[in-house]
């Protein structure tokens, strides 16, 4: 008798939950963005706008809560459970390891949206003490004894794998081949003094420290010092050439499900592609895929010579595993006695 | 068969038994063991790669090493400052005696950026040793650095309250049964200070050990040179390799847990010594 009224009671409760819960759904949707260091204020200014946008089309309010943090602990969080409805990580390689490590999403989620899911780009460009004392003009030279360059450490560092994979991308071009880039690499890393663990952590180095001739960065940071510090205390140098770095966006199928929101979050990706959303990623400095909204912008980002991950290096898993990973050519570089 | 159970002073000693072996478990064993269970995932053959590769043999050596030299610093100089604090009164000494504790409130990043802006080569302390050739930030010095500023509180919370205890009084009579200072303060302070002295140091290594966001600001992180063992352990899980991430974790864990336990087995031969 206890234990039916139990049941009962129980039923009854669980009824009350779900309609709570539905009527809660109704009245306001919440979608949870993760995402890395650099794209706070990207996202602050882009959330707002798309409610507003959502407000007016669908007739519905959402809240969108970010949450930052360097691109492989924000991709393990996600692993580990963190319920991110959507994710917008530093690189492709951290967005593949939701699909090896716990199946959230299928493994060809990187052609579902336009322009391999990476509704903005950036790039790695040179930032140089005001007047450029040392005279830095293109890669060869950083090799140059007496040059440090600062840049973080790829094995913690997503930004720091898109400047290594910068400057082999040039030398095997300007020397021919993988054997010479190599030696062009090693070369390079003989001159780094320093290697933080993340990409902020050698902006201080190089900004507040004033440690270094040349710091490597993604170019949206480049800008971004130049407004925390101060205009006239750095010159941006662009390279001859240099890679597209392309930071990757998907929804989070497993956690969509459960939370009933794939409407939203793909809406919510969507309109990064919007003429809304690249203007708002071309004002945050991130280069917009929208011809119309990026003419609007040639002044602000300079003309250089483009290389893929894809042509280049065959892809980030191929990448991942040939340069970065344990054993890699990076560890071998720092073998004692090379 | 009640009646014979013996009372004890305090009740509850079954509910208090079983809260505590519970609790612990939740908090420290269960943990742990899943530590375990993750680093033996891999195969014989592949932890022993993993914790023996040379870049790991280099960064136990600097961390243990790092780790070492800094509580050693923080038993000498943390005696001081409880001594200090407890026998002389001065001005400003509750403020001293606050500031102590400073290390373990600070988030350990900020105390890791704040001492790399000291001592970085353009630093406020790091420029006046530049001259000298002494360079801190970015080398093994900065991390021995990093490491004895976390540990300081240790030391002298637990050596204060011992120091509080003793008398002066005992001082003053081996000194009138002709000690002279030296001979009173091994064998009157020291025996008795040793126990604390003893765990206030174990427990500053062990914290250093394990310590990541203070270091990885001021050491610089280069492989084999200046890259401490939880800086590897983040590199690892940078890969999605967890079960390598264990595996280091395993071996500070162990290497942490032999330490406090022959500091425990000298606290234990010193406490029978002193008895007999």
């Amino acid at each position: 008798m206890l234990i039916k009224n139990l049941k009962k009671s129980l039923l009854v409760l669980a009824l009350g939950v779900s309609a709570g819960a539905a009527t809660l759904a109704h009245a306001e949707v919440k979608l949870l963005n993760v995402s890395y260091d650099p794209t706070r204020e990207l996202y602050a200014e882009f959330n707002k706008a798309f409610s507003a946008h959502y407000q007016t089309t669908e007739k519905e309010k959402v809240t969108v809560s970010q949450s930052h943090g360097g691109s492989g602990k924000q991709a393990r969080s996600v692993i580990d459970g963190l319920a991110a409805d959507v994710v917008t990580l530093a690189l492709a390689y951290d967005i593949d390891a939701l699909h090896d490590e716990a199946k959230l999403i299928p493994e060809d989620w990187q052609s579902r949206l336009p322009n391999n899911s990476s509704p903005y780009t950036s790039t790695i460009v040179f930032v140089v003490r005001k007047g450029n004392p040392k005279n830095i003009k293109d890669w060869d030279d950083l090799v140059k004894p007496g040059i440090q360059v600062i840049t973080p450490n790829p094995k913690t560092s997503g930004g720091a794998r898109w400047n290594y994979l910068a400057a082999w991308a040039y030398a095997k071009k300007a020397y021919g081949s993988d054997d010479k880039a190599r030696e062009f690499v090693s070369q390079l890393y003989k001159n780094v003094p320093v290697l933080d663990s993340g990409a902020r952590g050698s902006t201080t180095t190089f900004a507040q420290r004033q440690l270094g001739d040349v710091f490597l960065s993604w170019e949206n940071e480049a800008f971004l010092i130049e407004k925390e510090f101060g205009a006239g205390k750095f010159e941006v140098i662009v390279p001859s050439l240099s890679i597209l770095a392309e930071p990757p966006v998907t929804v989070v199928d497993k956690n969509v499900e459960k939370n009933g929101t794939r409407k939203v979050a793909e809406a919510y990706l969507k309109f990064l592609y919007s003429k809304e959303g690249q203007e708002i990623a071309g004002k945050n400095f991130y280069r917009p895929r929208d011809p119309e909204v990026a003419a609007k912008f040639a002044k602000v980002f300079p003309e250089v010579k483009l290389v893929t991950i894809d042509e280049e290096f065959g892809g980030w898993r191929k990448a991942q595993t040939e340069h970065f990973s344990d054993g890699g050519v990076f560890d071998q570089i720092y073998k004692p006695g090379n | 068969m009640r009646s014979l159970k013996k009372p004890s002073v305090i009740p509850g000693f079954g509910l208090s038994l079983g809260f505590a072996a519970f609790y612990a478990s939740l908090i420290v064993f269960i943990p742990l063991a899943a530590l375990f269970a993750k680093a033996f995932t891999l195969t014989w053959s592949q932890f022993w790669d993993t914790v023996l590769h040379p870049q790991a043999l280099a960064s136990y050596r600097l961390s243990l090493g790092a780790a070492f030299i800094g509580a050693c610093i923080n038993l000498v100089f943390g005696f001081i400052v409880a001594w200090v604090l407890v026998r002389y009164h001065f001005f400003g000494k509750k403020i001293v005696d606050a500031l102590v504790d400073l290390p373990f409130a600070l988030p350990t990043a900020v105390a890791g950026i704040a001492l790399t802006t000291l001592y970085a080569p353009q630093g406020w302390i790091g420029q006046w040793l530049t001259p000298f050739d002494i360079r801190v930030a970015y080398t093994p010095l900065g991390v021995i650095v990093a490491l004895t500023f976390i540990g300081l509180p240790f030391v002298v919370r637990t050596v204060q309250p011992v120091l509080e205890e003793l008398e002066k009084e005992i001082e003053e009579a081996a000194a009138s049964l002709g000690a002279s200072r030296w001979h009173t303060f091994r064998r009157i302070l020291l025996p008795a200070l040793l126990p604390a002295l003893l765990t206030g140091f174990a427990l500053s290594f062990a914290r250093a050990v394990g310590e990541y966001g203070s270091v990885v600001f001021i050491s610089g992180n280069m492989p084999f040179k200046t890259e401490i063992t939880p800086l590897l352990i983040v590199t690892k899980l940078e890969q999605y390799n967890y079960a390598g991430a264990a595996a280091l974790a395993v071996v500070l864990l162990v290497f942490s847990f032999v330490l406090l336990l022959l500091i425990n087995m000298l606290q234990h031969w010193n406490s029978k010594r002193a008895g007999g």
